[in-house]
């Protein structure tokens, strides 16, 4: 190993795999007859396995939460600047798992794995999974890893929306919970982005029904629409206007449908690289279960009485210039928690970057989250 | 703010074992933090200056981050049973829209504030200069106050809102006064409710 690691960095990591035979029901009516997790841990589980933090990872991550590998030192963890030893989240204290979700893409049982029942890979066929579907499968590895109880389950956009299912569905499971850039559930608007993503992959003609893998093709042209969509949701007006202007390439205007502003330039590259590591049939699973998370819903709308369930300690965190997932929706849920008398502390972080700020260490954001961890105790 | 902890004592007494309690301004969390010890209230503070607000996170109280300007939206009515607001309310605009969502959200609240009709502010003021005091520590030119009140007409603010003054206690740099205390008092606590 000649390569430096940086100081607070976990340094290399190694992907673990956890085989799962129970079938696990799901809330779409599929069944997964047996199913297979990765995940990644940091830090060490101490004596009274009391130490345990799961990361829950948005639409397109991984259980690559932190760290590097032997193979790709350059292929550094989504939420690096968060975990690590003397990071907010301290690997020193705390034993951190990061896992991929059911229908991921990065090697857990999904789309682009194999059916075991037929041999092939699954393609369109692997069932419709939720929010609850993914807490109840971390729920079982948190089984098999002999942990009875997290620390804390926290999570930026998506990703809070499990750390929030968990305290509903395991409130025994969970200590404190850390809501993040999320929502109690989409607004019309969320879907309608979502919608158009779908509908680029889906009206790709090598899309192929989902079973694209079948004709040695991928919807990349389909893939890459949905990540430019999704994208412009992720920043602010401000940040694009900052960040591109409408600074043009050619430096004048050359009536053609070829980059000319910066901004096309960005999102063109940006939805170019995403197609080629992301699976198409992962990004329509995974936006579809961020339109059903409604843990109200089955109350009648009434998020107060949804969350009477929950027991933990709550953080609740969003973004001034968030527009996808706004304060406001934050404040929901905060309102829904203190009127259950719940413990509930709720920031909002002026940052100009919209929804990507929770992936940002904004100093305020990272003092806050440091604060937060160090009160826990484990 | 520990040069106010008669304020702090007050307060607590008004307090019931168990309560439901809300804190505007609550900087640090050392009110709300004594509260949760000797009363065990289910407390929460309204914080909005960032670096207060990180302050609460650490002292291991529940801190909401809100701009009190923009009223108490979202929370029930009646829902705590005091909702405190302790040297505050002299820096906020909107003194009549607060004190109707503190009596909205709570059976009671508890105001604290500077007398501005304090005689050594009074005194102050014959002399030409604007007051400074341990009640009111600041510069004209620095002060985060902009509201600027004395008991009396605290009183009458009440008076016309239909605002029941329940008791009121008042403070000569942390002595109880009894007589005068428009005169004689450089702070004032109050407990208001409804009048039915």
């Amino acid at each position: 190993m000649t390569k430096m690691i940086p100081p607070q960095s976990v340094g290399v990591v190694t992907p673990q795999r956890a085989e799962f035979t129970t079938p696990l029901a799901l809330r779409g009516g599929g069944t997964l007859d047996s199913y297979h997790l990765i995940y990644e841990t940091y830090g060490t589980l101490n004596a009274e396995r009391s130490n345990a933090v799961l990361v829950c990872h948005a639409l397109s991550g991984s259980h690559h939460v932190a760290g590097t590998y032997a193979d790709a030192p350059h292929n550094v963890g989504w939420w690096d600047n968060l975990v690590g030893p003397g990071k907010p989240l301290d690997t020193r204290k705390f034993f951190v798992i990061g896992v991929n979700n059911l229908g991921g893409c990065y090697g857990s049982s999904g789309p682009n794995q194999i059916n075991p029942a037929t041999g092939k890979l699954w393609g369109a066929d692997f069932p419709f999974v939720t929010v609850e579907d993914w807490v109840e499968s971390q729920a079982r590895l948190a089984d098999q890893l002999g942990i009875r109880r997290f620390a804390a389950v926290v999570g930026g956009s998506l990703g809070g929306m499990q750390a929030m299912s968990w305290a509903l569905q395991y409130p025994e499971r969970v200590g404190h919970v850390a809501v993040i850039a999320a929502a109690p559930k989409l607004t019309a608007q969320n879907i309608a982005f979502n919608e158009v993503a779908r509908q680029a992959i889906l009206t790709d003609p090598e899309f192929h029904g989902g079973h694209y893998y079948e004709h040695g093709v991928v919807p990349a042209r389909g893939l890459k629409l949905a990540r430019m969509v999704g994208h412009i949701t992720y920043l602010s007006d401000d940040s694009m206007a900052e960040k591109f202007g409408r600074s043009l390439r050619h430096g004048r205007n050359t009536y053609s449908y070829d980059v000319e502003f910066e901004i096309e330039s960005y999102l063109r590259y940006q939805g170019d690289k995403f197609a080629g590591y992301f699976d198409a049939n992962t990004y329509l699973l995974t936006t579809k279960a961020l339109d059903y998370f409604d843990p109200a819903f089955e109350y009648g709308g009434n998020l107060d009485a949804a969350l009477a369930r929950a027991t933990a300690d709550f953080l609740v965190v969003s973004f001034t210039t968030d527009w996808r997932f706004s304060p406001a929706r934050s404040r929901e849920i905060v309102y829904a928690l203190l009127h259950n008398k719940r413990n509930v502390s709720y920031a909002e972080i002026d940052c100009p970057a919209g929804h990507d700020s929770f992936l940002l260490d904004e100093t305020r954001y990272h003092k806050l989250l440091s604060a937060w961890f160090d009160r826990i105790e484990v | 703010m520990t040069a106010y902890r008669y304020d702090y004592d007050v307060i607590t007494q008004w307090i019931e074992p168990g309560e439901k309690v809300l804190d505007l301004g609550c900087g640090d969390g050392e009110l709300l933090r004594h509260l949760m010890e000797v009363r065990q209230v289910q407390g929460y503070g309204v914080e909005n200056d960032p670096d207060k607000l990180l302050g609460s996170v650490r002292n291991g109280v529940n801190v909401i981050q809100m701009d009190l300007e923009k009223g108490l939206v979202g929370l029930e009515d009646g829902f705590f049973d005091h909702v405190i607001m302790s040297l505050s309310l002299q820096a906020m605009h909107n003194t009549q829209g607060i004190l109707r969502e503190m009596l909205r959200v709570g059976r009671e609240a508890v105001v604290s504030f500077p007398n501005f009709g304090y005689w050594r502010h009074r005194q102050s003021i014959l002399n030409g200069r604007m007051p400074v005091s341990e009640s009111l520590p600041h510069q004209w030119f620095n002060t985060p106050n902009v509201r600027f009140f004395t008991i009396a007409d605290f009183d009458a603010l009440c008076e016309i809102n239909g605002i029941a003054v329940r008791e009121r206690l008042a403070f000569d740099e942390g002595k109880l006064v009894l007589e005068e205390p428009n005169f004689l008092a450089s702070v004032a606590v109050y407990r208001l409710g409804l009048e039915r």
